[in-house]
């Protein structure tokens, strides 16, 4: 049912008979329902936008909508406000230093195992494998009270380890990794079997070790799958609020963009042109990944979702 | 914007950027050159285990045993004491009105079943209709764009949205801007309008909120599916004379329900493990509390690590159905291969 086949059947009818008017009706039914769709889907986002760039007096007193129609009123004082008191400076800073270990860790320990799951044998590999695919399912909710009494009890939380002269955010990069791991090490298990297994023969016979194999053939042929699985957990992480929550909490000086907007959200009383700008400054990143390599991240979800 | 604290970190972000890529690559590395040092007949067996080790270990360590840790704690007090089920007591006591029902109400019903119907439906719609248009591409794209956006930000969209301001003042919120088009009194969205805290509405609000982020998720996978059917089988249907509303009914649908199938057990885990949303909008308030935010509260504001650890189980066992349908269709799929 694709755009041809729709476009060939239009042309069935004579020109301004009934058939052909009944279809240019429903074609028109079909534009109005997919712009209007698309209109009510962005509706929201736009409304924001466009208040982030109101004066705050205006915010508060009249509707976005009404910014478009003259006197134009715009102004960066929101932004230019929330990036002097909101801390949210510290935040994106914190936002990156959390997402790339909490992504590179999973993606290669994740890469390690998956190469061992398609081309080693081992006992109960199966089996293993198999509760790797259960714990997709698992809510991360079961792991948080064990896991963070542990974290405490062995000093792995913020306050310690910044004493120590180390990251803060080294418990919440494990959390991270081990929930990323089961997705990861699923997906890039899946890819790797579908290899051409008379390649790694070759390059035996060739007298190539594990290691050649591993980073000269399987990884560079895994690029697109590679590409998809970093997005994904990229924007997982740095979208996440619960886990922050719990491993590194809401202090200004650990806490990445989600936990300090949410805190804004939760905090401010009069301050919501704050907020308007704060919201835009925590989409930039994703949005940009986002934009920029739309193609991986779709292809990441539907290797993702769909089994088989 | 402060850039001192750039320069402050340099240490750190050494650390991050090179550290921790150099650690993994050198433990890989390093213990491949000491296998390579072990007798011949050995390698074999010894080998998977370094390239699958670190992955065991570290689900072990942050999945499989605190999840066994969880299940223990919750027959247990918080001094370590085995108390039976009277943590589960505690919370379910009081049907249907306490917190821990109204929460497992919440989750398990509202949010299950109509966030789960809305995605879907909303995501099928879109898939056919934009599979019939030429400027698809665009429209997919502004459909999936909330899928980047963290749900904390879309919760600060939506505030804006629901936005309420008394009877006659000037209504700065979307949506009571269009009810006050209509001559209507603007409504709280957000708070218990429903007759009988049964909390409907706002309920609904934050669903729509999720449902918004999500669909594009939905849209894009059914989209896949549906472009995966063949254009003869169509073609022959049409033929035979069926109208489109027949096709979709008798060849379409059948043909892409194993996909809304397996998008739908995806949702199930999403809407039981919603906490985001509800945090961001109403912090639980007004009877919206589910069963995440309920048990990151109870260790969180009551530091009760027992009454937490019997919810979590409460959200494991609304997902083990999900969880054992997903194990069923991968041995399936592994007995094709």
């Amino acid at each position: 049912m694709s755009v041809a086949t729709a476009g060939r059947l239009e042309s069935t009818a004579a020109a301004w008979s009934l058939p052909w008017l009944a279809q240019r009706l429903q074609r028109s039914l079909l534009h109005i329902a997919v712009i209007g769709l698309t209109l009510v889907w962005i509706i929201p986002t736009l409304g924001l936008l466009i208040s982030s760039f109101r004066p705050s007096t205006q915010i508060l007193t009249t509707g976005w909508w009404t910014a478009v129609s003259p006197p134009l009123q715009f102004t960066l004082q929101n932004y230019q406000d929330m990036l002097s008191q909101s801390n949210m400076g510290t935040a994106i800073f914190n936002s990156f230093m959390v997402s790339i270990p909490s992504t590179v860790i999973p993606v290669t320990i994740a890469a390690f195992a998956a190469y061992a799951f398609a081309w080693m044998k081992f006992p109960f590999r199966d089996w293993i494998f198999l509760a790797f695919v259960g714990l997709l399912a698992v809510p991360l909710q079961l792991t948080f009270v064990p896991v963070l009494s542990f974290f405490v009890a062995h000093g792995i939380v913020p306050d310690n380890l910044t004493s120590l002269g180390l990251p803060p955010w080294i418990g919440l990069w494990l959390a991270h990794a081990g929930y990323g791991l089961p997705f990861s090490t699923y997906l890039l298990a899946n890819f790797f079997r579908q290899l051409p297994s008379d390649l790694f023969e070759s390059a035996e016979i060739d007298g190539a070790g594990t290691l050649t194999v591993f980073f000269r053939i399987v990884l560079p042929l895994s690029v697109p799958a590679l590409a998809s699985l970093i997005i994904f957990q990229f924007l997982w992480v740095w979208n996440d609020l619960l886990v922050a929550l719990i491993y590194v909490g809401g202090s200004v000086e650990v806490a990445p963009l989600t936990v300090n907007l949410a805190n804004l959200t939760n905090s401010l009383g009069q301050g919501y042109q704050l907020l308007t700008a704060a919201a835009f400054f925590s989409m930039v990143i994703p949005l940009a990944v986002f934009l920029s390599l739309q193609r991986y991240f779709v292809r990441g979800i539907l290797a993702g979702s769909v089994k088989g | 914007m402060d850039f001192s604290v750039l320069l402050q970190d340099i240490p750190t972000l050494l650390v991050v950027i090179l550290g921790v890529p150099a650690l993994l690559v050198g433990y890989i590395v390093g213990a491949e050159f000491l296998v390579r040092r072990l007798p011949d007949k050995n390698r074999p067996q010894v080998r998977p285990w370094i390239w699958v080790g670190p992955a065991l270990a570290m689900v072990a360590a942050i999945l499989f045993i605190p999840a066994i840790a969880t299940f223990i704690q919750s027959f247990q007090d918080n001094h370590g004491n085995f108390v039976g089920f009277q943590n589960y007591q505690t919370q379910l006591s009081g049907f249907p009105s306490s917190g821990a029902w109204i929460a497992i109400r919440n989750s398990i019903i509202i949010w299950l079943v109509i966030y789960m119907i809305l995605v879907l439906t909303f995501g099928l719609t879109m898939a056919v209709l934009f599979d019939r248009i030429q400027y698809e591409t665009v429209v997919k794209s502004l459909i999936f764009m909330p899928m980047a956006i963290s749900s904390v930000a879309s919760g600060v969209i939506w505030k804006f949205m629901y936005w309420y301001q008394p009877v006659g003042a000037n209504q700065t919120g979307t949506l009571n801007a269009v009810v006050t088009f209509f001559h209507h009194d603007p409504v709280a969205w957000l708070q218990d309008q429903w007759p009988g805290g049964l909390a409907i509405l706002n309920n609904l609000a934050l669903i729509t909120v999720a449902t918004w982020g999500l669909t594009g998720f939905s849209m894009v996978i059914l989209s896949a599916a549906l472009k995966g059917i063949p254009g003869d089988l169509l073609e022959a249907a049409r033929v035979d004379g069926a109208g489109e509303i027949t096709i979709f009914r008798r060849v379409i649908f059948p043909l892409m329900m194993p996909t809304v199938v397996v998008v739908g057990t995806t949702l199930v885990i999403f809407a039981i493990k919603v906490f985001d949303v509800p945090y961001v909008m109403t912090n639980g308030n007004f009877n919206t509390d589910v069963l995440a935010l309920r048990m990151y509260n109870l260790l969180y504001l009551s530091h009760n690590n027992a009454a937490a650890a019997a919810v979590a189980i409460v959200l494991l066992i609304a997902v083990v159905p999900v969880l054992i349908f997903n194990l069923r269709q991968f041995r399936a799929v592994e007995a094709r291969r």
